[in-house]
């Protein structure tokens, strides 16, 4: 159980630099009115950026060539979806994702 | 999710987000563990840094022994879509003081930054400090305590994936995502779901040439400016 110098550098830097991209949003808005330009592009994040991130674990990179799918993952995300529509309860979906999740790796698809 | 706004409320309403936390923290503790991070670096990470996928990338430079700028260089572009969000839950916070303002920005993440999102839907627009707070609360410390369990158990568990439970933070986006299409009444249903075809072509094509948090903030960005033209087409 040991911090070295160069670690806690990390830590307080890193910290810093996520405190400040978190923060400094907040006391400008608060302060400032935005423009209706951005006021109206900030509308689309939450749409855009959720679809992003489902993407993101959706999609398997490789570097200089197209993307392939996940397959376990978009497996998966076919029971949760439909778990969305007929619940529309968060708590279901991510329920029945981990169910479905391990059924798809005891069975080895995907 | 009730259109309530209360502390309690916020304990309630973050509760589906918590499996996501604690497969992802596990996950990220196992890795901290075999990378020879001391259990005080895991804690410093998730109570002080505290960003999922950053973290992730700092332990990996930690090991590959990169330079300190290079690590807050990565910290910064990997959480420059904070920036977004922020700006974005801000709107809802105007009204409080620059204290709470502050409070509640320092513990914004994806995931409670999607769920106020959500629960606007069901307040025409309006959020809470007590109800935030709860969420965002209730969030760090799980992440935290997730992480630090994750390490110590690090030394026997060598395949935590089999359990499904690094799906939980993606079945969590995919529950957000749909609860977002069906009851944003004010964007409606076609053009999200024009721009979410949109998001998702962008990243797929900018996956060739970026990493994915570049191609994420890309497909992000160019899906917003989208949805402002398809506005305008109307």
């Amino acid at each position: 159980m040991s911090l070295t110098l160069p670690e806690l550098w990390v830590i307080l830097g890193c910290g810093a630099v996520t405190l400040l991209s978190r923060t400094l949003p907040f006391a400008l808005v608060q302060r400032l009115q935005l423009p209706a330009g951005v006021i109206d592009f900030l509308t689309f994040v939450p749409i855009a950026i959720m679809t992003a991130l489902c993407c993101q674990s959706l999609f398997v990179a490789h570097v200089g060539h197209w993307a392939t799918l996940n397959l376990a993952n978009c497996y998966a995300a076919i029971p949760a979806t439909l778990a969305g529509i007929f619940t529309k309860s968060l708590l279901v979906v991510v329920v029945v994702g981990i169910m479905a999740m391990a059924v798809i790796r005891y069975f080895n698809l995907g | 999710m009730t259109p309530d706004l209360t502390f309690r409320a916020g304990l309630k309403d973050v509760l589906p987000t918590v499996f996501g936390y604690i497969g992802v923290g596990l996950a990220f503790g196992i890795v901290a563990n075999t990378s020879h991070l001391s259990l005080l670096m895991v804690a410093g990470l998730s109570f002080i840094v505290y960003a999922g996928s950053a973290q992730f990338i700092i332990t990996s430079m930690l090991v590959a022994h990169d330079p300190l700028s290079a690590i807050l260089l990565s910290t910064f572009l990997v959480n420059s879509r904070m920036i977004l969000m922020s700006t974005s839950l801000a709107q809802a916070f105007r009204h409080e003081s620059l204290t709470k303002n502050l409070l509640i920005g320092s513990l914004v993440t994806d995931e409670t930054f999607a769920l106020a999102m959500n629960k606007q839907n069901k307040t025409n627009g309006r959020l809470s400090f007590a109800w935030q707070s709860a969420a965002n609360v209730v969030a760090y410390l799980v992440w935290g305590l997730a992480t630090i369990v994750g390490a110590i158990l690090g030394s026997f568990i060598t395949n935590p994936a089999q359990f499904g439970f690094d799906f939980a933070l993606t079945a969590m986006f995919i529950g957000l995502v749909y609860l977002q299409l069906i009851s944003d009444k004010h964007l409606g249903l076609t053009r999200q779901l024009l721009v979410m075809a949109f998001v998702a072509l962008a990243y797929y094509v900018s996956l060739r040439f970026l990493n994915s948090n570049f191609a994420l903030l890309t497909a992000t960005v160019l899906g917003c400016f989208f949805g402002m033209e398809l506005k305008k087409c109307h």
